[in-house]
C-alpha cells in the first residue's frame, strides 16, 4: 500500500510517504512556514521514491485537533491533491498520531496509558487517552482545562496504571506537577513535552484505518476542530463585548 | 478521472504553460496572438465569499459559481475570520466540481490555476491558495497567485464591451477606496485613496446607525429610494481642496449626529426621516466619489474611467458618473453587478493575463494579507 500523509496541526509540519512497511519523511519545525514547505516536501519524497501521485492508493492527513490554521493548511493541500487524483483520503486524529509517535520511539511502555496533550490556548488543552499496544481510546479527543485532564490522569494513576504524557499541553502546571509528587500506591506519571506530531505516524495509522474501510472523498474531508463552533461563538461574543 | 490524465510525474522546475492548439499555430506562448487557448480555473477566498470560475482565453468565461457567507456573518454585524475560513474549506471543492460540470470541461482540460494570494483575511486566503496550488501541482499545470484588487480592477474586461487601456480606475469596496492610473496590466500608479474609512465601510457603519443589517450598501440604497436627499445637506468631504484623497469618517460622524438629533423614544428617527438620512448619506458619498473621479480624469488626461469593487454596483453612483462624465466627453465602464463584489471570474481572468505574460508561482505557497496594489508590478515580471 502507498499513502502520502501531511500533518501541520501543531507548530511543526511534516510530510510522509508510506510504501508497504517503509516510510520516508520530511519534517520542518519552522513556524509560519508551513505553506512554503509542504508541496516542495511532497515533491522531494515522490521524486526520491520514483513515484507519481497516481501511484498512490490514498492520502492521509492530520485532521486535528490543533491549530485551526495549521489543520486547514494540511486539509486544503490534501483536498487539492486528492481531488485532482480522484483518490480517497484517510483523516487521522492528530492526538492519536502523537500517541503513536511516543510508542514508536519507545517513550511509553506497553502497559502504560498514553495521554497526548496539545496547547489549545485560552487555558485549555486538547487531550485524549490511549491504552495498550494497539492504542485503543480510553478517552476520546476533547478540549478541557488542564486541571480536568490532570484529574483523568490522577484517576488512572490511582488505579495503578502508569501514565505517559506527551506533547506541549503537558507544559501546563496542573499536568507537569503530576509526576513530581505521586500519591502513595499510585502508578508513575511521566511526561515528554518536546514531542512533535509526525506525518509518519499519521501515515501508519492511516494504513490501518484504510484497510478497515475508513476513508472519505476529498470534497467531504473536514477538519476536526474539537473546540465546537457553539462554544467558540460564545467566546467570540464575549471578546467583542470586551472591546 | 483516474490518476493524472497526462501521465506525467509532477516535478519541481520550470513550469510548462499548458497551452493547446486552437487555431493550428503552435509557435509562441501568447494565446491571443497565436490562436492558442488557455483554460484557467480561478479561486477566490479572500474574505466571506467562495468564488470559483473557469475562463477560456479564446471563448471567454465558461462557468462561474459563488457561495456567499453573508447570512452567516450578518449575525455578528461583520465578518468573523475563523468562521469564514471554516466555510471556505467546506465550499471550495464542491464549487470547483460544479463549475467544471457546468462548463462541460474535464479536469484534464484545465491548463492552469489562479488563486487570490492577497490582500485579505490570512486564514481565508490560505484555504484557496493551498487548494489551488495543490490542484495545479497534481494536474501538472502552472499556477499563479493573483492580487485581489487587480482582479476587481480587470473585472469590467469580462463584459461584452470592455474598456481599453489606459484608464483611471476607482476601486471602491468595504476595504478600499482608491483612484489608480492604469497604463496596462501590472502598471498601476496610485493617484489617491481614503485617509480613513473605505466608502463601503462608511455604508456599513451608517447602516448600523439606522438599524439596518450587514452589508450596509444595498440596504442603504434600498432605503434611500423612499427618501428625500434634499431634506438634509450632508458634507462632501475633501472636495473643496485640491488632491485625490478621500475621507469618510467625518461623514460618518455627521450621520450619527443627524440620527441622534431626530431620534425618538426607541433611539431611532421615524421611518421617513431614516429614509431621508439614508438618501442624503448615499448622495454625499456618491457626489464625493464623482467629483474625485472627474478630477482624476482631468489630471491624467485619460478619457476612460473604470469603477470596480462592491460599491461600484451602486446604481446612483453609476447614473451620476455616466451623466457627469458624458458632459466631459468621457466614458465610464463597470462590471455586471455580480462581478462587482468578490467572485472567481475576475481571479481566473486576471490570472490568465498574468500567466500569458509568463508569470507562475513555484511550489512554495505564499499569501499576503496586506499587499499594496502599487507593489504588484514588481511580481509581474515573473520574479516570484
Amino acid at each position: 500500500m502507498k499513502i502520502l500523509a501531511i500533518d501541520s496541526s501543531s507548530g511543526a509540519c511534516s510530510v510522509a510517504l508510506l510504501d508497504g512497511e517503509a516510510v520516508t519523511e520530511r519534517f520542518s519545525a519552522e513556524l509560519r512556514d508551513h505553506t512554503r514547505r509542504i508541496l516542495p516536501m511532497v515533491d522531494e519524497l515522490l521524486a526520491g521514491a520514483g513515484l507519481k501521485l497516481s501511484d498512490l492508493d490514498a492520502f492521509a492527513v492530520g485532521r486535528g485537533p490543533g491549530s485551526f490554521t495549521g489543520i486547514r493548511i494540511a486539509i486544503s493541500c490534501i483536498q487539492g491533491l486528492a481531488f485532482a487524483c480522484s483518490k480517497p483520503v484517510v483523516p487521522v486524529s492528530s492526538l492519536a498520531a502523537l500517541a503513536r509517535g511516543a510508542r514508536r520511539r519507545n517513550l511509553a511502555p506497553a502497559d502504560a496509558v498514553v495521554v497526548p496533550a496539545l496547547d489549545a490556548r485560552m487555558q485549555e488543552v486538547y487531550c485524549a487517552a490511549y491504552d495498550g499496544q494497539e492504542l485503543s481510546a480510553i478517552a476520546a479527543d476533547g478540549v478541557m482545562a488542564p486541571e480536568r485532564a490532570a484529574e483523568l490522569v490522577s484517576r488512572l494513576s490511582a488505579e495503578g496504571r502508569p501514565v505517559v504524557g506527551v506533547g506541549p499541553g503537558w507544559n501546563y502546571p496542573a499536568l507537569s506537577a503530576l509526576g513530581s509528587d505521586p500519591l502513595a500506591g499510585a502508578a508513575q506519571v511521566l511526561s515528554h513535552v518536546d514531542v512533535d506530531i509526525h506525518a509518519e505516524d499519521v501515515a501508519r495509522l492511516a494504513a490501518e484505518l484504510f484497510q478497515a474501510g475508513e476513508h472519505v472523498q476529498a470534497d467531504a474531508l473536514e477538519p476536526a476542530y474539537v473546540r465546537t463552533e457553539i462554544s467558540w461563538k460564545k467566546r467570540e461574543r464575549i471578546r467583542q463585548k470586551g472591546d | 478521472m483516474i490518476g493524472h490524465p497526462r501521465g506525467k510525474s509532477p516535478r519541481q522546475g520550470p513550469p510548462r504553460l499548458g497551452l493547446r492548439a486552437g487555431g493550428g499555430a503552435l509557435s509562441g506562448l501568447y494565446g491571443h496572438k497565436y490562436g492558442l487557448s488557455m483554460r484557467v480555473l480561478g479561486i477566490e477566498t479572500s474574505c466571506d465569499e467562495t468564488g470559483i470560475a473557469l475562463y477560456d482565453s479564446e471563448r471567454g468565461l465558461l462557468a462561474h459559481a459563488l457561495y456567499s457567507q453573508v447570512q452567516l456573518h450578518s449575525e455578528y454585524g461583520g465578518v468573523v475570520p475563523e468562521l469564514a475560513s471554516r466555510d471556505h474549506v467546506r465550499k471550495t471543492l464542491p464549487l470547483v466540481e460544479q463549475v467544471l460540470a457546468e462548463a462541460g470541461v474535464e479536469s484534464s482540460d484545465v491548463d492552469a490555476v489562479a488563486y487570490t494570494a492577497g490582500p485579505g483575511l490570512i486564514g481565508a486566503l490560505m484555504v484557496g491558495a493551498c487548494i489551488g496550488r495543490s490542484l495545479a501541482y497534481a494536474w501538472d499545470v502552472p499556477a499563479v497567485g493573483v492580487h485581489h484588487m487587480e482582479g476587481h480592477l480587470l473585472a469590467p474586461m469580462l463584459e461584452p464591451q470592455p474598456p481599453q487601456f489606459p484608464f483611471v480606475a476607482l476601486l471602491v469596496s468595504g476595504g478600499h477606496t482608491q483612484l489608480v492610473d492604469v497604463q496596462g496590466i501590472g502598471q498601476y500608479e496610485l493617484l489617491g485613496e481614503s485617509l480613513d474609512d473605505a466608502a463601503g465601510e462608511a455604508f456599513d457603519k451608517a447602516a448600523k446607525m439606522l438599524d439596518l443589517d450587514y452589508p450596509g450598501g444595498p440596504r442603504i440604497a434600498a432605503m434611500a429610494e423612499r427618501g428625500d436627499e434634499r431634506r438634509f445637506k450632508f458634507p462632501r468631504p475633501m472636495t473643496d481642496r485640491p488632491g485625490l484623497d478621500f475621507s469618510f469618517s467625518g461623514l460618518k460622524t455627521y450621520t450619527l449626529t443627524t440620527v441622534r438629533d431626530h431620534a425618538q423614544a426607541d433611539g431611532l428617527p421615524d421611518d421617513q426621516t431614516c429614509a431621508d438620512i439614508a438618501a442624503a448619506f448615499q448622495s454625499a458619498v456618491v457626489d464625493t466619489l464623482v467629483i474625485k473621479c472627474r478630477r482624476a480624469l482631468k489630471q491624467t488626461g485619460r478619457k476612460t474611467l473604470v469603477i470596480a469593487g462592491g460599491v461600484s454596483a451602486n446604481q446612483l453612483l453609476r447614473q451620476r458618473l455616466e451623466a457627469k462624465l458624458a458632459e466631459d466627453g468621457n466614458r465610464v465602464f463597470y462590471a455586471r453587478p455580480e462581478f462587482c463584489t468578490d467572485n472567481g471570474a475576475m481571479i481566473a481572468y486576471a490570472g490568465c493575463l498574468r500567466l500569458q505574460a509568463g508569470e507562475t508561482q513555484g511550489l512554495a505557497i505564499d499569501v499576503r494579507p496586506r499587499w499594496p496594489l502599487a507593489e504588484i508590478s514588481r511580481s509581474a515580471s515573473g520574479g516570484q
